[in-house]
């Protein structure tokens, strides 16, 4: 590469990293900041020590536990049928999965009022169960995107036909085929799809608060409206568990299932 | 007469308008190795996807012992397959990929035990049954594709293409070691190929496939030297084909170039001055005179590969090229190009393509 170009090569990283790195330096050290005069831990100690944190960070890790299971339950084996019987509606079933991310949250959380409110036919907004089990549809739809294609990248590194017919041979029906054979090979497809579903869960704001459920994403929300150094270390915090995700993501690839095409 | 363990029937396969498979018909008996032998695309993979259930006729019935299977699920027919690819289960080991059938099957853990240590030994990897998959070689791999077909005991094996992903000297020996458990068992199986030389070294029968039908189905013998259509002869073997006409129908004799072949017996049906295409087996041919060959044609060297062991002379016939291998001898030089020439063989040994 020629000096010059490198040399811009360079700049343009350091730019890249400072947009993304000063901002958070700057956000970690005012989180810092609570007690005059010196640097503590003193927001994270309070924001740890909070009874609404506990509550609504145990409400959205339950919320996404059921979200990550809705997600397998649908994804798995949606993706698996697509790739064995009915490819040439691959296009289709992607433009599908995508369309969470074109239409935002709020159209399809006023959708979900609409159609599921307490006189309708499936009155699911009547009880406060109905409405925790709207909002994990109402994430795992969120998650789609990420979650179909995670999964779908995990298919397409096994010979999902040949795989599935050898099975098949041997006495295999379709549970056993997907929980024996197709899962446990996509498994740390799934694992990252589940991650990156945590992390959105946990994060998401517009659909719980419409809800009026007490997630972790309306509580950072309302915490961020009212005080100063608390919603810094809870910014901090959220990265912390996005990475902490992305980390085991990393990790977990590898103990994938090995094979010839694939083998460290 | 002995009822066919698998019984093939009218079967045909269309995949919208185009019909891959034309009444397809075939008796398997019991205990017998029957190779579907074919170029790409004709046919041979589809009658074998049929049989294992992955593939529906569209008209015809696939009968197993009697029964007609036609209709049923691949995981209710008892037929163990390998793959071409293999088809391992990568999470598991191969103990554990040896036993899914087994498992499946619900039999208990003792049995399961027993069976997979009887076909690790079979296949003679038995220290090998806590590797993975990854870590083994493509012919290791492909033996515990066939144990794992095998260790439910199946009644019937297909084999589909299962060396063509192997080098070849472990293609060879794995084919020998199929063939010898494939005895030892007597279970009836059918391998798809288009490897020529692996059909006619395993096979106890050969169906030789194009266009979706079956051209002939022989024994390897039979195959070979008495290919029943034009296709069978080109396809198996290498073939010196020699383009002739009747000089005299009732002599049985045939011009071809300068040169007359006699063919008594072999020109039923055609007529003085009638064009026919005779075709010669390398090996059956002999650079100049050699006892007992009768016929005699002669030309002209036109080429001459120095391969080792072996020289591969091609002579030039009329028209026609005719390739023959002779040994190479350090006391005989091989022939130069241009020289005049002569190749002689038997009438017999002249096939006449229809």
């Amino acid at each position: 590469m020629r000096k010059g170009g490198q040399w811009w090569a360079w700049l343009t990283f350091f730019l890249g990293m400072g947009y993304f790195i000063i901002p958070l330096i700057a956000t970690f050290e005012f989180s810092l900041r609570m007690k005059r005069g010196e640097y503590s831990f003193e927001a994270y100690r309070v924001v740890f020590a909070s009874s609404q944190f506990q509550q609504t960070f145990s409400y959205s890790v339950v919320a996404a536990i059921f979200t990550i299971l809705l997600g397998v339950l649908v994804v798995v084996p949606t993706a698996y049928w697509v790739r064995l019987r009915v490819p040439h509606l691959r296009p289709l079933v992607e433009f599908i999965t995508l369309l969470p991310l074109v239409i935002p949250a709020i159209v399809i959380v006023f959708g979900y009022i609409r159609m599921y409110g307490t006189n309708s036919w499936l009155p699911f907004l009547s009880s406060t169960m109905g409405t925790n089990v709207l909002l994990v549809i109402g994430y795992a739809v969120l998650a789609l995107p990420y979650m179909y294609r995670a999964v779908d990248t995990g298919l397409r590194t096994i010979d999902v036909r040949t795989l599935t017919e050898a099975a098949q041979i041997m006495g295999a029906g379709w549970t056993t085929i997907i929980s024996r054979v197709i899962l446990p090979n996509v498994l740390i497809a799934v694992l990252s799809g589940a991650f990156l579903t945590f992390a959105i869960v946990l994060g998401e704001f517009t659909m719980a608060s419409l809800l009026n459920r007490p997630a972790f994403g309306p509580y950072m929300q309302n915490l961020g409206a009212n005080r100063a150094y608390e919603p810094a270390a809870l910014a901090i915090i959220a990265f912390l568990l996005t990475w902490g995700c992305m980390t085991a993501i990393q990790f977990l690839a590898r103990y994938a299932p090995k094979s010839s095409n694939r083998p460290n | 007469m002995t009822e066919p363990f698998l019984s093939i029937q009218h079967v045909r396969k269309s995949f919208g308008d185009l019909t891959v498979v034309k009444d397809f018909n075939l008796d398997v008996e019991p205990g017998e190795f029957v190779s579907f032998l074919g170029p790409s695309g004709c046919g041979k993979t589809t009658v074998l996807r049929m049989v294992a259930g992955f593939e529906e006729p569209t008209a015809g019935k696939i009968v197993v012992e009697g029964k007609d299977v036609t209709s049923l699920r691949p995981n209710q027919r008892n037929i163990g397959m390998v793959f071409q690819a293999y088809a391992l289960f990568p999470n598991l080991t191969v103990a554990q990929n040896i036993a899914f059938g087994l498992r499946v099957a619900g039999a208990p853990k003792a049995d399961q035990n027993r069976r997979v240590a009887e076909m690790l030994d079979l296949i003679k990897l038995p220290q090998l049954g806590d590797r993975y998959p990854f870590q083994l070689s493509g012919g290791q791999q492909q033996r515990v594709a066939l144990a794992r077909a095998l260790a439910p005991s199946p009644k019937l094996l297909l084999l589909d293409e299962p060396l063509s992903a192997l080098d070849a000297k472990v293609r060879v020996s794995l084919r020998d070691e199929i063939r010898a458990i494939q005895k030892r068992l007597g279970i009836t199986t059918v391998f798809v190929t288009h490897d020529q030389e692996e059909a006619l070294s395993i096979s106890d029968r050969i169906v030789v496939m194009y266009g979706g039908v079956a051209e002939q189905v022989a024994t390897p013998y039979e195959i070979y030297n008495r290919p029943a259509t034009k296709f069978v002869a080109y396809f198996v073997g290498t073939l010196n084909v020699l383009e002739g006409t009747v000089s005299d129908a009732a002599k049985g004799t045939v011009t071809v170039g300068q040169g007359t072949v006699a063919l008594k017996g072999k020109l039923n049906g055609h007529k003085t001055g009638d064009p026919v295409t005779l075709a010669l087996r390398p090996e059956a041919i002999a650079l100049g005179d050699y006892p007992g060959y009768d016929q005699k044609l002669t030309g002209k060297i036109a080429d001459v590969h120095f391969l080792g062991s072996v020289i591969r002379v091609k002579v030039a016939v009329g028209k026609d090229i005719v390739s023959m291998d002779t040994f190479n001898k350090s006391t005989t030089p091989p022939p130069k190009v241009g020289e005049a020439a002569s190749i002689t063989f038997t009438g017999q040994d002249v096939l006449l393509l229809h």
